[in-house]
């Protein structure tokens, strides 16, 4: 394979006529740059899109109880609502299904009136009452302290973790918020953690502007009684969330005197069902773009197939001497293979180049642009994986082979007397 | 060396079929000068390319040193070609680009022999041709005569049994054509069975035995000592 009468072939080959290289080469080269850039340039979409669900828990749903619409069991229609602690049990003792339950308490929040005070400052946040669980299905990322324990909940402590936002505006920039008191609505806390966002999955407000108390705490203090403003739920391993959200749902119904068909009865939000779509929509634009890259290539390789006729064309009585002073029929059939895959492989390597290089000064303009971090970005990091890019090599060499096929058989089945006779 | 038993060939264009060889019966034994001549048409080059292996027969039998040579695939006859067999052809068939060095050594490539012993092998046979001082030049650079000698030294450098040579001097003037046949004589002499199809007289009677053919039969067989007499 490495002897050097084979490589000066493939050299007086294709320099025998140099714009027919360059021209048959360009096409391959067309092919691949084509399919790397788009489908580097789908990865950023794919990358953007997702880039807000970072590290939610995708088999999660979301229920909160609403007006019911259809009267019911000597209910009214109209009726206002609300899940109580004791559904919770009944929730996890009936849906096996369930991986975490997380029950919520949102007492005030977002209605813009000052509800956290520190010395003399005042500011309005979202104040939410929640089970250490809830950490996962949303991961809490704390940068200081610890999120809620069971022991809190147990003890009804007093204790918050607060967003980066609230941490930003109530302390100054070299005072440690641990240990310290803040006092929501009138109750005093003590600060024992500070969390911030890692994915833009918001429920119920902002997640940097969130005072996360524990649940027990705020059913107390706030005298809320045992009503329960809204669950997150995930489901098990390979169940779907949206079965367990169905049966939440109806056993939810069934114990608050709701009507089963009463849809309009429940608020909920299945990201599993969002997640699907959204991978389904890049499915198909991948797909579509494999379509057309390949497309693409295949025209590309076509050419060089061609080109490989026309050179064993003529080449035909050299082939005919080669075979006459005893060149086997498989060391001529490699011969042009040799031929046509150095071909493909040398331009789909400059076209696979020179994509990932047009990828990479792309992402790298577009960070400079807007950071790491902006928001409603339609772009984040395009690029094509290496085991992409080593299948497209693996692609380029196989169609040299394909393409080589045809002209090289060809130039074996000439009877080696035609062959000689040729001019 | 070469036993052929009734060889037919015929050439079929289109509805049209050509009888070229008509049922040829010949014998070469081993180390015999042969030439065979012809008018135009009258497969005396056909011949030579059955006898090479270049093209196939319809009917009969063709032994090459006791085997017989019958729709064989192309991969066999590719090795019997470059083992038993040298060729020297009328417009010399070097590689345009490999230098006569390279193109004395290309058969040896295809038989594996590594670079530098086939090189070795191709400096001597050309040495031998008095071409050693010319193995870097492309055959652009040489003369007809030089050329012709590069091509020998090819068709040699194998050892093969039997060198068959189409119109080898058709393309080259007669003073070059005598020394061409000089060392085809030498090669003889060596012990090796040539063949040469010729339309020269003064070629054909440096040979031992003339074969003549006429309409794709064998018309007569001259051997040298008749030739004499035959007062051309």
């Amino acid at each position: 394979m490495f002897d050097r009468d084979r490589w000066q072939e493939v050299y007086q080959t294709l320099k025998s006529n140099k714009l027919r290289t360059f021209l048959t080469a360009f096409g391959v080269f067309w092919g691949i740059f084509m399919l790397m850039v788009m489908l580097g340039a789908g990865k950023g979409l794919q990358n953007a899109a997702f880039d807000g669900l970072g590290d939610f828990a995708t088999n999660s749903a979301f229920i909160f109880a609403r007006q019911t619409s259809i009267p019911y069991k000597g209910f009214p229609r109209g009726r206002f609502w609300e899940f109580h602690t004791s559904d919770m049990k009944a929730l996890e003792e009936n849906i096996p299904e369930i991986d975490v339950l997380a029950p919520r308490l949102q007492p005030w929040g977002g209605n813009g009136s000052n509800n956290v005070v520190r010395g003399i400052k005042t500011a309005s946040y979202y104040i939410s009452g929640d089970y250490p669980s809830f950490s996962k299905i949303d991961p809490v990322s704390l940068m200081q302290g610890r999120f809620i324990n069971d022991i809190d909940v147990l003890e009804k402590r007093k204790v918050a973790v607060i967003g980066i936002r609230v941490r930003q505006e109530l302390f100054k920039p070299d005072e440690n918020p641990i240990g310290q008191y803040i006092r929501i609505q009138g109750v005093y806390f003590q600060v024992v953690g500070v969390h911030e966002p890692k994915n833009k999955v918001n429920i119920g407000g902002e997640k940097d502007q969130t005072i996360y108390l524990p649940f027990s705490t705020v059913q107390v203090v706030y005298n809320l009684g045992d009503v329960v403003h809204y669950i997150m739920v995930t489901a098990k391993k390979n169940i779907p969330v949206s079965i367990v959200e169905k049966k939440c749902i109806a056993l939810l119904a069934a114990r608050n005197g709701v009507a089963p068909e009463d849809e309009q009865a429940f608020g909920h939000y299945n990201l599993e069902e969002q997640f699907n779509k959204m991978n389904g929509l890049f499915a198909g634009i991948q797909g579509l773009i494999w379509i057309v890259g390949i497309g693409t290539l295949i025209a590309g390789v076509i050419g060089v197939s061609n080109i490989m006729l026309i050179i064993v064309k003529e080449r035909t009585k050299e082939i005919g001497i080669q075979r006459a002073i005893g060149a086997s029929p498989w060391r001529v059939i490699s011969q042009v293979i040799t031929e046509s895959v150095v071909l493909t492989s040398i331009a789909g390597t400059f076209g696979l180049m020179l994509g990932v290089l047009l990828l990479e000064s792309l992402n790298k303009a577009l960070n400079s642009a807007g950071g790491s971090n902006s928001d409603g970005m339609m772009f984040m990091n395009p690029g094509v994986s290496f085991h992409i890019a080593i299948l497209a090599l693996v692609i380029l060499v196989l169609s040299g082979i394909i393409a080589g096929l045809i002209p090289a058989r060809k130039a074996v089945r000439v009877k080696p007397i035609d062959a000689l006779r040729y001019e | 060396m070469i036993d052929l038993r009734s060889i037919h060939k015929s050439y079929v264009t289109g509805s049209n079929s050509l009888h070229v060889l008509k049922g040829i019966d010949l014998f070469v034994d081993k180390g015999e000068l042969v030439s065979i001549m012809g008018a135009s048409g009258s497969g005396k080059s056909t011949l030579l390319n059955v006898l090479g292996i270049l093209d196939n027969y319809e009917k009969g039998e063709y032994y090459l040193d006791g085997q017989l040579v019958k729709e064989m695939s192309e991969a066999k006859a590719a090795i019997l070609r470059n083992r038993m067999l040298g060729f020297v052809f009328q417009s010399f068939n070097l590689i345009s680009f490999k230098n006569a060095l390279e193109n004395v050594a290309l058969p040896l490539y295809y038989q594996g022999v590594s670079r530098k012993k086939r090189n070795k092998m191709a400096l001597e046979f050309l040495d031998r041709m008095g071409l050693k001082e010319w193995a870097d030049h492309l055959p652009s650079e040489l003369s007809g005569g030089q050329k012709q000698r590069v091509a020998i030294a090819r068709a040699l450098i194998t050892k093969p049994r039997v060198i068959l040579a189409d119109e080898p001097t058709g393309a080259l003037d007669s003073v070059t054509s005598q020394e061409v046949m000089d060392i085809f004589q030498e090669i003889n002499a060596a012990g090796i069975t040539v063949i040469i199809v010729t339309h020269e007289r003064e070629i054909a009677q440096r040979t031992d035995k003339i074969i003549r053919l006429k309409d794709g039969n064998i018309e007569e067989i001259i051997f040298n000592q008749h030739l004499q007499k035959a007062a051309i």
